[in-house]
């Protein structure tokens, strides 16, 4: 089952519409809580960064019988520097975007921390595509 | 501690509806305080209050996404109106304070409610 949702690139106010799409219907399928927890922080800390960062995009958010697996893509600036935007408080983002309660460098770390997969690609003035796998059982 | 016992210590009130019997039986464990919504998704609890001096609606998808069941806004801030209607759809209690986040978690944590400990 793949899901697909648009991620406007200034529309901050309905940034989570996906993630929260997604979790619903994680939950309506019986997914247990713990593995939902999880998916549902990573995919939301990866669309606030496709918007905040990627100046909008897509995202694939797809059910496999065993993992869920969450593909993002933008078009937008790409990252310089991936191991240092790694580092937890590293952070590019502007004033404006700190003040709404992001851009505080925890947002990679935390996908990272809630994922069994991160993969990152990315090409300065072309765009970055996240990849993040949670499987379903331990 | 009881959502209605949060009330009552930090003298807030409910700005999403519900009334006194619905309040009575949200069963808190802990709270957070922050306005940094990366790091409240840094913080995994179950039952949780979030209280925050942020006023936007991605601080109520942080509380969907992290199934926090109530936040209090403090410093007699409201939000707008279409916070507290995403509040409502997604069934996250919302509080209003005139006590600053500082007090308010020493007010709570005065009475008994913990955080997360450490790390």
């Amino acid at each position: 089952m793949v899901k697909h949702y648009e991620i406007s690139g200034t529309d901050f106010a309905n940034a989570g519409e996906a993630s929260s799409d997604f979790k619903a219907m994680l939950k309506k399928i019986g997914v247990p809580t713990d593995v939902i927890r999880k998916v549902s922080i990573a995919m939301y800390e990866a669309e606030i960064n496709t918007v905040i960062h990627g100046q909008g995009g897509y995202c694939d958010a797809e059910l496999q019988p065993d993992r869920v697996i969450i593909t993002f893509t933008d078009n937008g600036p790409g990252i310089e520097d991936i191991e240092r935007a790694m580092q937890a408080g590293y952070s590019t983002a502007t004033d404006e975007i700190r003040n709404l309660g992001f851009g505080a460098g925890m947002g990679l770390p935390n996908i990272k921390k809630y994922t069994d997969d991160m993969q990152i690609e990315s090409e300065v003035g072309k765009g970055t595509t996240v990849v993040l796998t949670i499987k379903l059982f331990k | 501690m009881l959502l209605s016992e949060v009330c009552s210590i930090l003298d807030a009130r409910v700005i999403t509806g519900e009334d006194s019997d619905v309040i009575s039986n949200i069963d808190i464990h802990m709270a957070c305080g922050c306005d940094l919504m990366s790091d409240v998704l840094a913080f995994v609890k179950d039952q949780a209050l979030l209280l925050t001096g942020l006023m936007n609606q991605q601080v109520i998808r942080t509380a969907e996404m992290m199934d926090i069941i109530a936040v209090c806004f403090v410093r007699g801030k409201l939000p707008a109106d279409d916070v507290v209607e995403l509040a409502k759809k997604r069934g996250i209690t919302l509080l209003a304070t005139e006590h600053p986040l500082f007090s308010a978690c020493g007010m709570l944590y005065d009475n008994g409610l913990r955080g997360r400990e450490h790390g």
